[in-house]
């Protein structure tokens, strides 16, 4: 019984979700079919699914529009795999650590708190206008949450944990490996969603600040134009790429940690 | 009140070959407990087959004793030997069952049995076979597949006991580890650890607060008062010898009598630490 209830009430949370959604797209389209907004401002679904079917056959400014997203999410995901192979190793010593700890520490609470544009003129003039110094602006922005996320949830292993672990014959590094790793695996994975959402965000910045390609760089230059059709294509697929990534690492959080939360 | 069997009465009995050997350990914690030690010059000897069942108050230093014996802690004096050698750390030698279950959640009942094989470097149809034998032994056959949090308080303490018994260690350290369950399952755990302890005859030191589990299961009784720690009552215990079933044991004059005696000694190191706190 009690599980059939829990579905109803989610199946009917969803269906409050799809009304709200429905219910902005009627008042969109009503409002700008009916002219009550100037189409510059708003412009029309039909014309933003219009400029959509254009970008996908002629791109933008001598550009295919997956290139532009293919630009984007390849400098996204080179910055979030390199942050996730210095973060989460460095984290783990720091966790266990606290000499080493106060080694890093300072470092990353001092940048973390700083908006990335603010540095990242300093990083431009480094490393170039190219994909380096946005790489590098993104690793910086992945880098904390997953290097916090991860010390954090390392120094809240329960020590009888690694205790059981010693007394049936594994050696710290295999302690490290096999019992520590896995018990912050989800920790690490929930900030690696944190790290991915304040990237994206930091990305679409970096690109509207200097680029020549890249979703964030189309729908600033369209905005220059007045293109607010473009812009909203651009603004749609950002959110729907963003949704797509978080539900990927969600549904693999729901298939391979069922055990969180579930100890006694 | 310090009752002892004699050591000559002791070797006697069947395999009395000394396993692990305490040796004046005494444990101090600076700033704590009025700079009285937690042990004080602890000695002890259990033999390759002894059930030895540890009572005391709680906060009289049983689990700080347990964890000199797993190598977890070092004593501020005095030193740990196993087989006539130095136990400095802890060792698939001695195999801890903690009073919660410790199962590590993300691997199946299977994978967390076969977790010390595995460091072990058992090969791996060695592993698959004894995995199957532990599981068998501990009556898990049809949970092997799950995860700790599918079952029930009992089968996780029971996946416990064979995660630790398949590293074979010599002793086999545990630490009230049936306290958090219910009565029932209490008492079916109690014979289960019994005839367990018949199969394999390990060396098993049993940390309980409560006497008739001590009474049940243990071959040698010892207690403990507090503050100082220390060992006051050294017992062998005779119902052991019995063989009638746990409920007839449960209601025989001598369980009653040895209780009762338990208790008052256990009592009696409440009494004598309030005299002591006065003159403090």
């Amino acid at each position: 019984m009690a599980p059939k209830f829990v579905c109803k009430k989610q199946v009917l949370t969803r269906g409050i979700s799809i009304i709200s959604i429905v219910l902005i797209l009627i008042i969109w389209t009503v409002s700008t079919n009916l002219k009550w907004v100037d189409p510059v401002f708003l412009p029309t679904p039909q014309s933003v699914w219009k400029a959509f079917l254009e970008l996908i056959r002629d791109g933008y400014k001598g550009a295919s529009l997956s290139t532009h997203i293919l630009n984007s999410l390849y400098r996204l995901f080179l910055a979030l795999i390199l942050a996730f192979f210095t973060a989460v190793p460095l984290g783990m010593f720091c966790g266990m650590s606290k000499y080493i700890l106060a080694i890093f520490d300072p470092i990353i609470e001092f940048y973390r708190p700083l908006p990335p544009l603010a540095y990242y003129a300093l990083l431009v003039l480094w490393l170039g206008i190219d994909d380096k110094s946005k790489i590098a602006l993104l690793f910086l922005s992945a880098f904390a949450p997953l290097f916090i996320s991860t010390v954090s949830s390392v120094q809240r292993v329960p020590q009888d944990r690694i205790n059981a672990a010693l007394s049936l014959g594994a050696s710290k590094p295999k302690v490290l490996l096999y019992i520590i790793l896995p018990s912050c695996l989800p920790d690490i994975i929930t900030g690696f969603r944190t790290a991915i959402g304040v990237t994206y965000a930091t990305l679409v910045a970096a690109e509207m600040v200097a680029a020549t390609s890249g979703i964030g760089w189309m729908v600033l230059d369209a905005s220059k134009y007045l293109r607010s059709d473009i812009v909203f294509v651009g603004i749609i697929l950002m959110g729907g790429i963003a949704i797509l990534m978080d539900g990927i690492i969600r549904l693999y959080q729901h298939i391979q940690f069922s055990w969180v939360g579930k100890q006694d | 009140m310090y009752v002892s069997t004699p050591a000559k009465a002791r070797s006697e009995m069947l395999n009395n070959r000394t396993l692990i050997e305490l040796k004046n350990i005494s444990l101090y914690y600076s700033n704590e407990n009025n700079g009285l030690p937690i042990l004080d010059n602890i000695n002890l000897q259990l033999d390759v087959n002894d059930f030895v069942c540890l009572l005391g108050p709680s906060g009289c230093g049983k689990s700080s004793l347990l964890n000199i014996l797993a190598g977890f802690q070092k004593p501020t004096t005095g030193e740990v030997m196993i087989n006539d050698k130095p136990h400095t750390g802890p060792s698939p030698n001695v195999g801890v069952v903690f009073q919660h279950h410790n199962l590590f959640p993300w691997m199946t009942i299977e994978k967390n049995i076969e977790f010390g094989l595995k460091m072990k470097s058992v090969s791996k149809s060695e592993r698959k076979r004894l995995v199957s034998y532990y599981l068998n032994l501990v009556g898990l056959e049809s949970s092997a597949k799950m995860l700790p949090y599918q079952l029930s308080g009992g089968m996780k303490q029971r996946a416990s006991i064979a995660r630790t018994l398949a590293t074979d260690p010599q002793a086999i350290l545990m630490d009230e580890p049936f306290s958090a369950l219910d009565a029932l399952t209490r008492e079916n755990m109690q014979i289960h650890l019994l005839e367990l302890w018949k199969k394999t005859r390990k060396c098993i030191f049993f940390i309980t607060h409560d006497v008739e589990e001590a009474l049940l299961l243990g071959k040698r009784i010892l207690v403990m008062h507090s503050k100082p720690g220390r060992i006051v009552v050294d017992l062998q215990n005779p119902l052991s010898q019995y063989s009638q079933s746990v409920q007839e044991i449960k209601h025989s004059k001598e369980f009653s009598d040895l209780r009762y005696y338990l208790i008052s000694t256990i009592r009696n190191s409440k009494a004598n630490n309030t005299v002591f706190g006065m003159n403090h």
